[in-house]
């Protein structure tokens, strides 16, 4: 069984909802995400989502545009991303997964990125520019490397579309919570229970919530419905509050997102 | 060549697609439908025509450069005068025709990115006229460089927005129109203003274009009574010279595309897609980009905003690929001399993008002979650049 689907398994027999983190590679500093990596372990992520930056993030708000743009003139590559998963894996069991966009990916050649990131301790990738309809090399390259490969899932997707995810997806699902970039919001999108509901219909496979995710409120409203939830630019700009001192930062923010809502 | 090109799934060969987040993909398969839909409905190709005469001011006539003609020493150059169309260039023939769409579709707010601003000014224009919302998002850099036709977006009733990330230019205005969009698809459509973008988009834009490439053809048959030897236009995204070609594909004809040098292919410093980058997926579509080895997409520079942009729409580089159509490039410095010299001997004042493809028709009409025809798309007017030029010329 992958870390994948053993982490939401045992989340399962738990009953309780998984939090995925999500760091920019090489934000706040090229040397810092594996140390962050340890930190969000062991401050209550079950997961962990790498985003490879990329020049021109389309689906991402300001706060990702802002980490990925400071990370790549950092000098953040895809290579040096490859080696901090790999130096993250040495601390860690918890599954990893890479985010990034379809190009640098194909600019590494998608067979060699899936199998050197296998090869790192990756888990899984997410891709927002590459719908079902398009994956078909990338899944080929991810299946030949046993890396899972996972699909979105939004608001304004059809039944035929939310199929398509379902069809296409390993690993988990991935529910876009609003419709509209990534990036904290004080609320949750009403539609978004109905939303899970749905594509529960169509898959066994965990359902994962993300975009706009802030708050000990949102997790709690999420609890018994989705399976997990990732928590994205909050994480950042928590970070970027404090960056002489990112990973206590990363401690503090998930450790208060873990604590019971008051009232 | 066939017209029947691309796909369903808006594949030219292994070029173009539908690279775009799941949020807009129902958006974009409900484009496709009410695409398809007015192509096939007379009535909303009788008010695309009749628009385009009595707003648009078509046709535009196909022109005799004879002194620039003369200069050349070689073949005739003629100019298909875009130039003359409302709002100062092609983009018009566009806006036109997606904001039409849009309103089959019943949406009430149009967005838009613009590099130059013609494509800006065009499609606040069409906005005006009917009464829409319009936001015109557009590169800061560009907003500096391009003051008077920000200006006219506002006096036409558009929100301008400033966008500041990136390189502050075409590229990044696109990405923000693309958020934009992805926020408020349910209300809004995206007029992409050139021949790139996810499926239907290239396909689309084509099609509202080559108004373009099947009067010239015609025209030039009555003034001539004959097809051009060679058609030559400006490739920012592509969105004129798509619609010149099309209309040529099955013709035994040259089509000649022009990509911006800049301070020339070696400095690193253009904007020449086709000829200096290689294929990757950027807004939607696989297709040439320029991007460095680690796939991040190039900043880019040319001394004209409008092709100031590292994509590249698919069909060009299927056309490249198929060796249907040739792609060259042309300095800033080489496109600068041919403003001057068509304002002087022709009493013209071409657009810098346009200037682009003026640039490599004289040395191409050259050595061809004098019972030879150069036409040459002059897909906008150059009054937007005086300040550039002036600053050029110093």
């Amino acid at each position: 069984m992958s870390r994948i689907a053993a982490t939401f398994a045992r989340l399962g027999a738990q009953g309780r909802l998984g939090l995925i983190a999500y760091l920019t590679v090489g934000y706040p500093r090229l040397d810092a995400t594996p140390a962050l990596v340890e930190a969000a372990a062991e401050s209550g992520a079950d997961a962990i989502e790498l985003g490879i930056p990329f020049s021109d993030p389309l689906a991402d708000g300001r706060t990702i545009q802002a980490a990925s743009q400071q990370a790549l003139k950092g000098g953040v590559t895809v290579g040096r991303a490859l080696e901090a998963a790999s130096a993250a894996r040495k601390k860690t069991e918890v599954p990893l997964l890479f985010m990034t966009y379809l190009n640098p990916i194909l600019a590494f050649g998608l067979e060699r990125f899936c199998r050197a990131a296998t090869e790192a301790g990756v888990d899984g990738l997410i891709v927002p520019d590459l719908p079902p309809a398009e994956s078909v090399d990338l899944r080929r390259a991810a299946d030949a490397s046993h890396i899972d490969l996972v699909f979105f899932v939004a608001p304004t997707s059809s039944e035929t579309g939310i199929v398509a995810a379902c069809r296409a997806a390993t690993g988990f699902i991935y529910c876009i919570a609003v419709t509209g970039v990534t990036g904290a919001r004080p609320e949750l999108d009403p539609a978004l229970l109905p939303l899970i509901e749905t594509v529960r219909r169509h898959t066994n496979l965990p359902i994962v919530v993300g975009f706009g995710i802030s708050r000990v409120e949102h997790l709690k409203a999420l609890e018994g419905k989705a399976d997990g939830v990732i928590v994205a630019s909050a994480l950042l700009d928590a970070i970027a509050r404090a960056p002489e001192d990112p990973a206590g930062q990363v401690r503090r923010f998930l450790s208060d997102l873990r604590r019971p809502a008051a009232g | 060549m066939s017209q029947a090109t691309p796909d369903t799934r808006g594949r030219y060969g292994n070029y173009g697609g539908q690279y775009i987040p799941e949020t807009l993909m129902a958006a974009v398969d409900e484009l496709t439908a009410a695409f398809d839909a007015a192509v096939k409905d007379d009535g909303f190709r009788h008010e695309f025509e009749y628009l385009s005469r009595t707003f648009s001011g078509r046709p535009t006539p196909v022109y005799r450069a004879d002194r620039l003609t003369h200069e050349a020493g070689g073949a005739e150059i003629w100019f298909k005068r875009e130039d003359l169309c409302h709002t100062g260039a092609h983009k018009i023939n566009n806006a036109l025709g997606q904001v039409l769409l849009a309103r089959r579709m019943g949406k009430r707010r149009i967005i838009a990115e613009t590099g130059a601003g013609q494509h800006g000014v065009a499609v606040a224009t069409v906005c005006a006229k009917f009464g829409l919302q319009c936001e015109v998002y557009m590169g800061v850099d560009d907003m500096a460089r391009q003051a008077i036709n920000v200006y006219k977006m506002r006096l036409l009733g558009a929100t301008v927005t400033p966008v500041e990330s990136g390189s502050k230019t075409l590229k990044d205005a696109t990405n923000e129109a693309i958020r934009d969009w992805v926020t408020n698809v349910r209300t809004t459509h995206y007029v992409i203003g050139s021949a790139v973008g996810p499926h239907p988009y290239p396909l689309m834009v084509r099609e509202f274009q080559s108004v373009i490439g099947r009067e010239a053809r015609a025209q030039m048959l009555v003034e001539t009574g004959r097809l051009p030897t060679a058609v030559v236009a400006c490739v920012g995204g592509g969105s004129n010279a798509i619609g010149i070609f099309a209309p040529f594909y099955d013709d035994p004809v040259r089509l000649v595309g022009v990509e911006a040098a800049g301070r020339g292919l070696k400095s690193g410093a253009h904007a020449a897609s086709i000829v200096g980058g290689r294929p990757g997926v950027l807004h939607g579509s696989f297709s040439y980009l320029l991007q460095d080895e680690d796939g991040q997409v190039m900043a880019t520079h040319s001394i004209s905003a409008g092709l100031d942009y590292p994509g590249v729409g698919p069909e060009h580089a299927f056309l490249h690929d198929q060796h249907r159509a040739e792609y060259v490039s042309v300095t800033d410095e080489q496109a600068l001399a041919a403003f001057h010299q068509t304002s002087r001997l022709e009493g013209i004042i071409p657009a810098l993008e346009s200037s682009h493809a003026i640039a490599y028709a004289m040395p191409l009409a050259a050595e061809l002979a004098a019972e030879d025809l150069v036409l040459v798309n002059l897909s906008g007017r150059g009054d937007k650049d005086l300040d550039i030029v002036r600053g050029a010329s110093g």
